[in-house]
Protein backbone atom coordinates (compact mmCIF):
# COMPACT_ATOMS: atom_id res chain seq x y z
CA UNK A 1 0.00 0.00 0.00
CA UNK A 2 1.25 3.45 -0.96
CA UNK A 3 0.39 6.05 1.99
CA UNK A 4 -1.25 9.00 0.66
CA UNK A 5 -4.14 11.63 1.65
CA UNK A 6 -6.69 9.65 -0.29
CA UNK A 7 -5.53 6.38 2.02
CA UNK A 8 -5.65 8.06 4.83
CA UNK A 9 -9.79 9.41 4.01
CA UNK A 10 -10.60 5.93 2.79
CA UNK A 11 -9.61 4.57 6.05
CA UNK A 12 -10.84 7.08 8.44
CA UNK A 13 -14.32 6.28 6.60
CA UNK A 14 -13.86 2.83 7.17
CA UNK A 15 -12.66 2.41 10.28
CA UNK A 16 -9.38 1.60 9.58
CA UNK A 17 -9.79 -1.91 8.41
CA UNK A 18 -7.91 -0.97 4.84
CA UNK A 19 -4.35 -0.75 6.70
CA UNK A 20 -1.95 -3.69 6.13
CA UNK A 21 1.49 -4.72 7.78
CA UNK A 22 4.06 -2.58 7.18
CA UNK A 23 6.34 -5.71 6.69
CA UNK A 24 5.99 -9.43 6.03
CA UNK A 25 7.12 -11.84 8.79
CA UNK A 26 9.98 -13.45 6.97
CA UNK A 27 11.51 -16.72 7.47
CA UNK A 28 15.00 -17.44 6.66
CA UNK A 29 15.88 -18.88 2.91
CA UNK A 30 18.85 -21.32 2.83
CA UNK A 31 20.89 -18.59 1.23
CA UNK A 32 20.69 -14.59 -0.03
CA UNK A 33 23.20 -12.56 -1.62
CA UNK A 34 23.71 -10.02 1.20
CA UNK A 35 22.83 -11.13 4.89
CA UNK A 36 22.85 -8.01 6.97
CA UNK A 37 23.28 -8.82 10.84
CA UNK A 38 21.33 -6.26 12.96
CA UNK A 39 17.68 -4.86 12.61
CA UNK A 40 18.30 -1.52 13.66
CA UNK A 41 18.05 1.80 11.52
CA UNK A 42 21.47 1.66 10.23
CA UNK A 43 20.80 -2.53 8.97
CA UNK A 44 17.72 -1.56 7.74
CA UNK A 45 18.59 1.45 5.82
CA UNK A 46 21.41 -0.31 4.54
CA UNK A 47 18.69 -3.14 2.84
CA UNK A 48 16.75 -0.09 1.30
CA UNK A 49 19.32 1.55 -0.24
CA UNK A 50 20.83 -1.49 -1.79
CA UNK A 51 17.30 -2.49 -2.97
CA UNK A 52 16.75 0.75 -4.66
CA UNK A 53 20.23 1.61 -5.70
CA UNK A 54 22.51 -0.80 -6.26
CA UNK A 55 20.13 -3.74 -7.86
CA UNK A 56 20.53 -5.93 -5.10
CA UNK A 57 17.51 -7.39 -3.99
CA UNK A 58 18.37 -10.86 -2.90
CA UNK A 59 19.29 -9.74 0.89
CA UNK A 60 18.17 -10.67 4.36
CA UNK A 61 18.08 -8.77 7.52
CA UNK A 62 18.44 -10.85 10.73
CA UNK A 63 17.78 -9.19 13.95
CA UNK A 64 18.27 -11.04 17.96
CA UNK A 65 15.07 -9.27 19.00
CA UNK A 66 12.78 -6.88 17.18
CA UNK A 67 13.83 -4.60 14.41
CA UNK A 68 14.68 -0.99 16.08
CA UNK A 69 14.76 -2.71 19.90
CA UNK A 70 18.36 -1.14 20.53
CA UNK A 71 19.78 2.00 20.02
CA UNK A 72 17.52 2.95 17.37
CA UNK A 73 15.00 3.52 19.83
CA UNK A 74 17.18 4.24 22.69
CA UNK A 75 18.70 7.59 21.44
CA UNK A 76 17.34 11.42 21.70
CA UNK A 77 16.18 11.32 17.74
CA UNK A 78 18.88 14.32 16.99
CA UNK A 79 19.82 15.18 13.65
CA UNK A 80 22.56 17.51 12.66
CA UNK A 81 25.78 17.66 10.44
CA UNK A 82 27.40 20.58 12.37
CA UNK A 83 30.98 19.01 12.73
CA UNK A 84 34.75 20.52 11.88
CA UNK A 85 36.83 17.92 10.27
CA UNK A 86 37.36 16.99 6.50
CA UNK A 87 36.68 13.52 7.19
CA UNK A 88 33.47 14.34 8.89
CA UNK A 89 31.34 17.21 7.36
CA UNK A 90 30.99 15.53 4.01
CA UNK A 91 29.67 12.67 5.44
CA UNK A 92 26.97 13.52 8.25
CA UNK A 93 25.62 16.57 5.16
CA UNK A 94 25.31 13.27 2.61
CA UNK A 95 23.27 12.17 5.56
CA UNK A 96 21.24 15.39 6.38
CA UNK A 97 20.13 15.65 2.60
CA UNK A 98 18.80 12.51 2.57
CA UNK A 99 16.93 13.25 5.64
CA UNK A 100 15.70 15.85 3.94
CA UNK A 101 14.31 13.58 1.07
CA UNK A 102 13.74 10.82 3.56
CA UNK A 103 9.68 10.49 3.65
CA UNK A 104 9.62 10.55 -0.39
CA UNK A 105 11.76 8.01 -0.52
CA UNK A 106 9.81 5.70 1.53
CA UNK A 107 6.69 6.94 1.32
CA UNK A 108 6.63 7.09 5.31
CA UNK A 109 6.04 10.25 7.83
CA UNK A 110 9.01 9.72 9.63
CA UNK A 111 8.36 13.37 11.38
CA UNK A 112 11.43 14.59 10.36
CA UNK A 113 11.70 18.27 12.08
CA UNK A 114 14.11 20.78 11.03
CA UNK A 115 13.64 22.79 13.98
CA UNK A 116 17.46 24.04 14.53
CA UNK A 117 20.19 22.73 16.72
CA UNK A 118 21.34 25.19 18.89
CA UNK A 119 25.10 24.78 20.33
CA UNK A 120 25.82 27.09 23.21
CA UNK A 121 29.04 29.02 23.88
CA UNK A 122 29.63 29.99 27.83
CA UNK A 123 33.74 31.80 27.40
CA UNK A 124 35.40 33.51 24.66
CA UNK A 125 37.38 30.70 23.64
CA UNK A 126 34.76 28.58 23.26
CA UNK A 127 32.97 31.26 20.79
CA UNK A 128 36.72 31.42 18.98
CA UNK A 129 36.19 27.64 18.61
CA UNK A 130 32.20 27.83 17.45
CA UNK A 131 33.30 30.32 15.10
CA UNK A 132 36.37 27.88 13.63
CA UNK A 133 33.39 25.24 13.29
CA UNK A 134 30.77 27.30 11.53
CA UNK A 135 33.47 28.53 9.14
CA UNK A 136 34.87 24.89 8.02
CA UNK A 137 31.16 23.76 8.00
CA UNK A 138 30.26 27.10 5.66
CA UNK A 139 33.65 25.95 3.17
CA UNK A 140 31.37 22.43 3.29
CA UNK A 141 28.20 24.41 2.15
CA UNK A 142 26.76 23.37 5.38
CA UNK A 143 24.19 25.73 7.09
CA UNK A 144 26.28 27.65 10.21
CA UNK A 145 25.01 30.85 11.69
CA UNK A 146 27.37 32.42 14.96
CA UNK A 147 24.65 34.32 16.75
CA UNK A 148 25.21 36.31 19.90
CA UNK A 149 23.64 36.46 23.31
CA UNK A 150 20.55 38.68 22.54
CA UNK A 151 19.41 36.74 19.32
CA UNK A 152 20.27 33.37 21.56
CA UNK A 153 17.67 34.99 23.95
CA UNK A 154 15.59 35.64 21.44
CA UNK A 155 15.00 31.66 20.33
CA UNK A 156 15.39 30.56 23.83
CA UNK A 157 14.18 32.98 26.99
CA UNK A 158 13.99 30.73 29.26
CA UNK A 159 18.26 29.56 29.73
CA UNK A 160 20.00 31.04 32.39
CA UNK A 161 21.81 33.91 30.83
CA UNK A 162 23.34 35.23 33.80
CA UNK A 163 24.69 32.32 35.22
CA UNK A 164 27.57 32.98 37.41
CA UNK A 165 29.94 30.42 36.08
CA UNK A 166 28.36 29.60 32.76
CA UNK A 167 26.84 32.42 31.47
CA UNK A 168 25.73 32.34 27.96
CA UNK A 169 27.63 34.98 25.35
CA UNK A 170 26.29 33.19 22.07
CA UNK A 171 25.99 30.26 20.14
CA UNK A 172 26.13 28.32 16.89
CA UNK A 173 22.79 27.26 15.02
CA UNK A 174 22.86 24.76 12.53
CA UNK A 175 18.93 25.77 11.57
CA UNK A 176 18.48 22.71 9.50
CA UNK A 177 19.17 20.35 12.13
CA UNK A 178 16.44 18.93 14.08
CA UNK A 179 15.10 15.93 15.22
CA UNK A 180 13.13 12.58 13.76
CA UNK A 181 10.85 10.03 15.26
CA UNK A 182 12.91 7.60 15.66
CA UNK A 183 10.88 4.38 15.75
CA UNK A 184 9.35 5.80 12.51
CA UNK A 185 12.84 5.95 10.56
CA UNK A 186 13.41 2.19 11.37
CA UNK A 187 9.70 1.06 10.62
CA UNK A 188 9.80 3.48 7.41
CA UNK A 189 13.25 1.90 6.58
CA UNK A 190 12.00 -2.02 6.86
CA UNK A 191 8.69 -0.97 5.00
CA UNK A 192 10.77 0.08 2.49
CA UNK A 193 13.39 -2.80 1.80
CA UNK A 194 10.51 -5.28 2.53
CA UNK A 195 8.20 -4.12 -0.23
CA UNK A 196 11.83 -4.35 -2.64
CA UNK A 197 11.93 -7.69 -1.39
CA UNK A 198 13.85 -8.10 1.36
CA UNK A 199 13.32 -10.40 4.18
CA UNK A 200 13.45 -9.35 7.49
CA UNK A 201 13.92 -11.88 10.07
CA UNK A 202 13.09 -10.94 13.42
CA UNK A 203 14.17 -13.28 16.99
CA UNK A 204 16.89 -14.19 14.52
CA UNK A 205 20.60 -13.97 16.19
CA UNK A 206 23.78 -14.80 14.64
CA UNK A 207 25.76 -17.21 16.52
CA UNK A 208 28.40 -18.17 13.97
CA UNK A 209 30.44 -16.21 10.73
CA UNK A 210 30.90 -19.33 8.75
CA UNK A 211 34.25 -18.81 6.58
CA UNK A 212 36.47 -21.01 4.12
CA UNK A 213 39.53 -19.83 2.65
CA UNK A 214 39.43 -16.41 4.13
CA UNK A 215 36.16 -16.01 2.50
CA UNK A 216 32.98 -15.83 4.21
CA UNK A 217 30.20 -18.20 3.16
CA UNK A 218 27.34 -17.41 5.81
CA UNK A 219 25.62 -16.94 9.29
CA UNK A 220 25.24 -19.06 11.63
CA UNK A 221 21.72 -18.14 13.18
CA UNK A 222 19.52 -19.56 15.97
CA UNK A 223 17.31 -20.57 13.07
CA UNK A 224 19.65 -22.46 11.09
CA UNK A 225 22.97 -21.42 8.77
CA UNK A 226 21.90 -18.52 6.00
CA UNK A 227 24.72 -18.92 3.02
CA UNK A 228 25.48 -15.62 1.84
CA UNK A 229 28.73 -14.20 0.16
CA UNK A 230 28.41 -11.32 1.40
CA UNK A 231 27.85 -9.94 5.04
CA UNK A 232 27.67 -6.68 6.38
CA UNK A 233 27.34 -6.18 10.28
CA UNK A 234 25.37 -3.62 11.90
CA UNK A 235 25.17 -4.33 16.01
CA UNK A 236 26.16 -0.94 17.15
CA UNK A 237 27.10 -1.04 21.11
CA UNK A 238 27.46 -5.59 20.11
CA UNK A 239 30.44 -4.84 17.43
CA UNK A 240 33.02 -6.68 19.38
CA UNK A 241 31.04 -9.44 20.28
CA UNK A 242 30.04 -10.13 16.81
CA UNK A 243 33.43 -9.59 14.86
CA UNK A 244 34.84 -12.19 17.65
CA UNK A 245 32.62 -14.48 16.22
CA UNK A 246 35.22 -14.05 13.39
CA UNK A 247 38.32 -13.61 15.51
CA UNK A 248 38.51 -10.03 14.91
CA UNK A 249 39.44 -7.51 17.36
CA UNK A 250 37.38 -4.26 17.07
CA UNK A 251 39.19 -0.69 18.25
CA UNK A 252 36.15 -0.52 19.86
CA UNK A 253 34.59 -0.39 23.72
CA UNK A 254 31.21 -0.59 24.42
CA UNK A 255 29.54 1.80 27.34
CA UNK A 256 25.98 2.63 28.65
CA UNK A 257 24.25 6.19 27.29
CA UNK A 258 21.70 7.19 29.28
CA UNK A 259 18.53 9.39 28.13
CA UNK A 260 15.87 10.40 29.57
CA UNK A 261 12.15 12.18 29.45
CA UNK A 262 10.09 14.52 31.41
CA UNK A 263 6.37 14.37 31.79
CA UNK A 264 4.85 16.20 29.06
CA UNK A 265 4.19 19.94 29.17
CA UNK A 266 3.04 22.60 26.84
CA UNK A 267 5.17 23.68 23.97
CA UNK A 268 8.36 25.24 25.15
CA UNK A 269 11.35 24.12 23.56
CA UNK A 270 11.28 24.57 19.49
CA UNK A 271 14.71 23.80 18.83
CA UNK A 272 17.24 21.14 19.85
CA UNK A 273 19.82 23.24 22.53
CA UNK A 274 22.85 21.75 23.92
CA UNK A 275 24.90 23.20 27.14
CA UNK A 276 28.46 24.49 26.06
CA UNK A 277 29.74 23.65 29.33
CA UNK A 278 29.20 20.40 30.55
CA UNK A 279 27.59 17.85 28.26
CA UNK A 280 24.33 18.51 28.06
CA UNK A 281 20.98 18.41 25.24
CA UNK A 282 17.92 18.36 25.06
CA UNK A 283 14.46 18.70 23.04
CA UNK A 284 11.06 19.02 23.31
CA UNK A 285 9.34 15.60 21.38
CA UNK A 286 6.10 16.23 19.59
CA UNK A 287 4.30 14.77 22.68
CA UNK A 288 5.42 17.41 24.86
CA UNK A 289 8.08 15.76 26.51
CA UNK A 290 11.34 17.01 27.37
CA UNK A 291 14.39 14.67 25.92
CA UNK A 292 17.61 14.76 27.15
CA UNK A 293 21.24 13.17 27.84
CA UNK A 294 24.22 13.70 28.51
CA UNK A 295 27.69 11.63 29.45
CA UNK A 296 28.40 8.12 29.01
CA UNK A 297 28.43 5.40 32.32
CA UNK A 298 32.16 5.74 33.20
CA UNK A 299 33.20 2.27 32.48
CA UNK A 300 32.29 -0.51 29.76
CA UNK A 301 29.24 -1.64 30.23
CA UNK A 302 26.75 -3.73 27.84
CA UNK A 303 23.76 -3.05 30.44
CA UNK A 304 21.23 -1.56 29.24
CA UNK A 305 20.41 0.63 32.00
CA UNK A 306 22.96 3.61 33.47
CA UNK A 307 23.92 4.54 36.65
CA UNK A 308 22.48 7.32 39.38
CA UNK A 309 25.52 8.93 39.58
CA UNK A 310 25.68 9.66 35.86
CA UNK A 311 22.28 10.82 36.17
CA UNK A 312 22.80 13.11 39.02
CA UNK A 313 25.44 14.56 37.40
CA UNK A 314 22.91 15.29 34.35
CA UNK A 315 20.50 16.99 36.43
CA UNK A 316 23.12 19.02 37.75
CA UNK A 317 23.90 20.05 33.94
CA UNK A 318 20.16 20.55 33.20
CA UNK A 319 20.23 22.81 36.48
CA UNK A 320 23.08 24.54 35.21
CA UNK A 321 21.60 26.01 31.77
CA UNK A 322 17.83 25.37 32.12
CA UNK A 323 16.83 25.75 36.25
CA UNK A 324 13.23 25.78 35.38
CA UNK A 325 13.59 22.15 34.69
CA UNK A 326 13.75 21.25 38.40
CA UNK A 327 9.99 21.45 38.80
CA UNK A 328 9.78 18.97 36.17
CA UNK A 329 9.57 15.18 37.11
CA UNK A 330 11.19 12.45 35.14
CA UNK A 331 9.23 10.09 33.84
CA UNK A 332 11.06 7.36 32.66
CA UNK A 333 15.24 6.75 31.78
CA UNK A 334 16.77 4.24 30.00
CA UNK A 335 20.33 3.35 28.57
CA UNK A 336 21.60 1.96 25.76
CA UNK A 337 25.15 0.18 24.82
CA UNK A 338 27.37 2.70 22.46
CA UNK A 339 30.13 0.82 20.03
CA UNK A 340 32.84 3.66 21.49
CA UNK A 341 35.84 3.91 18.89
CA UNK A 342 39.04 5.30 19.73
CA UNK A 343 39.11 8.41 18.05
CA UNK A 344 35.74 9.23 18.33
CA UNK A 345 34.82 8.50 14.56
CA UNK A 346 33.06 5.75 12.77
CA UNK A 347 34.05 2.95 11.34
CA UNK A 348 32.81 1.84 7.55
CA UNK A 349 35.03 -0.62 5.88
CA UNK A 350 35.92 -4.32 4.63
CA UNK A 351 37.39 -6.65 7.41
CA UNK A 352 40.31 -8.76 6.44
CA UNK A 353 37.76 -11.60 5.78
CA UNK A 354 36.86 -11.52 2.04
CA UNK A 355 32.84 -10.71 1.74
CA UNK A 356 32.87 -9.43 5.77
CA UNK A 357 31.73 -5.84 5.66
CA UNK A 358 31.94 -3.73 9.18
CA UNK A 359 29.93 -0.31 10.20
CA UNK A 360 30.01 0.59 13.68
CA UNK A 361 31.85 2.53 15.92
CA UNK A 362 29.41 5.50 15.80
CA UNK A 363 29.95 6.20 19.69
CA UNK A 364 26.89 8.25 20.76
CA UNK A 365 25.81 9.80 17.66
CA UNK A 366 24.32 7.04 15.27
CA UNK A 367 21.19 8.20 14.85
CA UNK A 368 21.56 11.26 12.97
CA UNK A 369 23.90 9.33 10.96
CA UNK A 370 21.37 6.77 9.63
CA UNK A 371 20.25 7.24 6.02
CA UNK A 372 23.78 8.09 5.57
CA UNK A 373 25.49 4.96 7.27
CA UNK A 374 23.01 2.67 5.20
CA UNK A 375 23.98 4.52 2.02
CA UNK A 376 27.66 4.41 2.33
CA UNK A 377 27.70 0.89 3.79
CA UNK A 378 25.53 -0.57 0.89
CA UNK A 379 27.83 1.39 -1.54
CA UNK A 380 30.48 -0.35 0.27
CA UNK A 381 29.10 -3.85 0.18
CA UNK A 382 27.22 -3.48 -3.36
CA UNK A 383 30.44 -2.20 -5.35
CA UNK A 384 33.35 -3.77 -2.76
CA UNK A 385 34.66 -0.02 -2.65
CA UNK A 386 33.72 2.49 -0.27
CA UNK A 387 31.87 5.42 -1.33
CA UNK A 388 33.70 8.71 -1.67
CA UNK A 389 32.14 10.74 1.46
CA UNK A 390 32.84 7.52 3.85
CA UNK A 391 35.92 6.76 2.18
CA UNK A 392 38.26 8.24 5.97
CA UNK A 393 36.38 5.51 8.01
CA UNK A 394 38.79 2.88 7.54
CA UNK A 395 38.91 0.38 9.77
CA UNK A 396 43.22 0.41 9.56
CA UNK A 397 43.31 4.03 10.44
CA UNK A 398 44.85 3.42 14.11
CA UNK A 399 47.44 1.57 12.65
CA UNK A 400 48.30 4.16 9.91
CA UNK A 401 48.39 7.52 12.10
CA UNK A 402 44.83 8.35 10.01
CA UNK A 403 42.42 8.95 13.11
CA UNK A 404 39.31 11.53 12.78
CA UNK A 405 39.71 12.90 16.03
CA UNK A 406 36.80 15.56 16.05
CA UNK A 407 36.92 16.78 19.22
CA UNK A 408 40.50 17.95 18.52
CA UNK A 409 42.54 15.91 21.31
CA UNK A 410 44.32 13.61 19.50
CA UNK A 411 43.47 10.10 19.42
CA UNK A 412 41.76 9.33 22.95
CA UNK A 413 42.04 5.21 23.91
CA UNK A 414 40.45 5.26 27.26
CA UNK A 415 39.00 8.93 27.55
CA UNK A 416 35.55 8.19 26.48
CA UNK B 1 27.86 -0.23 43.48
CA UNK B 2 30.75 -0.67 46.59
CA UNK B 3 34.25 -1.35 45.35
CA UNK B 4 36.45 -3.69 48.35
CA UNK B 5 39.63 -1.95 47.84
CA UNK B 6 42.59 -4.03 49.36
CA UNK B 7 43.86 -1.29 51.53
CA UNK B 8 41.00 0.70 52.71
CA UNK B 9 38.15 -2.06 52.69
CA UNK B 10 34.40 -1.27 51.10
CA UNK B 11 34.26 2.09 49.52
CA UNK B 12 31.44 4.11 47.15
CA UNK B 13 32.18 3.91 43.48
CA UNK B 14 32.60 7.49 43.20
CA UNK B 15 35.99 7.51 44.68
CA UNK B 16 37.84 5.37 41.81
CA UNK B 17 38.40 6.31 38.67
CA UNK B 18 38.40 3.55 35.42
CA UNK B 19 41.28 3.25 32.91
CA UNK B 20 40.16 0.32 31.25
CA UNK B 21 41.31 -2.86 30.56
CA UNK B 22 43.97 -4.60 32.16
CA UNK B 23 46.41 -5.61 29.90
CA UNK B 24 49.90 -6.45 29.52
CA UNK B 25 52.23 -3.40 27.76
CA UNK B 26 53.74 -4.55 24.60
CA UNK B 27 57.40 -5.42 25.25
CA UNK B 28 59.87 -2.05 25.32
CA UNK B 29 62.94 -3.45 24.78
CA UNK B 30 62.04 -5.35 21.47
CA UNK B 31 63.04 -3.91 18.62
CA UNK B 32 60.67 -0.49 17.86
CA UNK B 33 60.69 -0.45 14.44
CA UNK B 34 60.18 -3.92 13.63
CA UNK B 35 56.96 -4.71 12.02
CA UNK B 36 55.78 -7.15 15.30
CA UNK B 37 56.80 -4.23 17.87
CA UNK B 38 54.20 -1.66 15.75
CA UNK B 39 51.44 -4.34 15.38
CA UNK B 40 52.05 -5.03 19.07
CA UNK B 41 51.85 -1.28 20.41
CA UNK B 42 49.01 -0.79 17.92
CA UNK B 43 46.99 -3.64 19.38
CA UNK B 44 47.97 -2.78 23.41
CA UNK B 45 46.68 0.98 22.06
CA UNK B 46 43.62 0.35 20.08
CA UNK B 47 42.34 -2.88 20.34
CA UNK B 48 40.02 -4.27 22.74
CA UNK B 49 38.79 -7.74 23.52
CA UNK B 50 35.34 -5.74 25.32
CA UNK B 51 33.81 -8.60 26.01
CA UNK B 52 30.00 -9.25 27.43
CA UNK B 53 31.16 -10.64 30.88
CA UNK B 54 34.23 -10.64 32.77
CA UNK B 55 36.51 -8.14 32.50
CA UNK B 56 39.72 -7.28 34.30
CA UNK B 57 40.06 -3.79 34.47
CA UNK B 58 42.52 -0.87 35.83
CA UNK B 59 40.90 1.43 38.37
CA UNK B 60 42.71 3.96 40.71
CA UNK B 61 41.32 4.70 44.19
CA UNK B 62 42.15 8.70 43.12
CA UNK B 63 39.93 9.29 46.15
CA UNK B 64 41.60 7.47 48.47
CA UNK B 65 44.86 5.50 49.05
CA UNK B 66 45.98 6.64 45.54
CA UNK B 67 46.87 2.95 44.53
CA UNK B 68 46.00 1.42 40.96
CA UNK B 69 43.99 -1.50 41.32
CA UNK B 70 43.02 -4.26 38.82
CA UNK B 71 39.05 -5.28 39.13
CA UNK B 72 37.39 -8.20 37.45
CA UNK B 73 34.08 -6.68 36.76
CA UNK B 74 30.71 -8.24 35.14
CA UNK B 75 30.15 -5.59 32.29
CA UNK B 76 26.36 -6.96 32.01
CA UNK B 77 25.67 -6.92 35.36
CA UNK B 78 27.98 -4.62 37.34
CA UNK B 79 28.91 -7.89 40.01
CA UNK B 80 32.59 -7.49 41.41
CA UNK B 81 34.68 -10.51 41.50
CA UNK B 82 37.75 -8.87 43.27
CA UNK B 83 39.92 -6.62 44.15
CA UNK B 84 43.95 -6.71 44.09
CA UNK B 85 46.38 -4.18 43.90
CA UNK B 86 48.63 -3.96 40.37
CA UNK B 87 51.76 -4.54 41.94
CA UNK B 88 50.28 -8.22 42.95
CA UNK B 89 48.43 -9.38 40.11
CA UNK B 90 50.94 -11.25 37.87
CA UNK B 91 49.16 -9.81 34.76
CA UNK B 92 49.32 -6.19 36.33
CA UNK B 93 52.77 -6.63 36.90
CA UNK B 94 53.40 -6.21 33.83
CA UNK B 95 51.82 -3.35 32.87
Amino acid sequence: MTFSGFQLLRNALNGGTGWTPHWRKAEPKPAYDVVIVGGGGHGLATAHYLAKDFGVNNVAVIEKGWIGSGNAGRNTTIIRSNYLLPGNIPFYELGMKLWEGLEQDLNYNAMVSQRGVLNLCHSDAQRDAFARRGNAMRLHGVDAELIDREAVRGMAPYLDFDNARFPIIGGLVQRRGGTARHDAVVWGYARAADKRGVDIIENCEATGLRSEGGKIVGVETTKGFVGANRVGLSVAGNSSRVAALADMRLPIETYALQAFVTESIKPLIDCVVTFGAGHFYISQSDKGSLVFGGDLDPFPSYAQRGSLHVFSDVAENAMAVMPMLGRLRILRSWGGVMDMSMDGSPIIDATPIEGLFFNGGWCYGGFKATPAAGFCFAHLIAKGEPHQAAAPFRLDRFATGRVIDEKGVGATPNLH
Amino acid sequence: MLINCPYCGPRDLLEFTVKGEARARPDAAADLDSEASRAGFVDAVYLRDNPAGRHKEHWLHASGCQSWLVIERDTRTHEIFGASLVASDAEGAKS
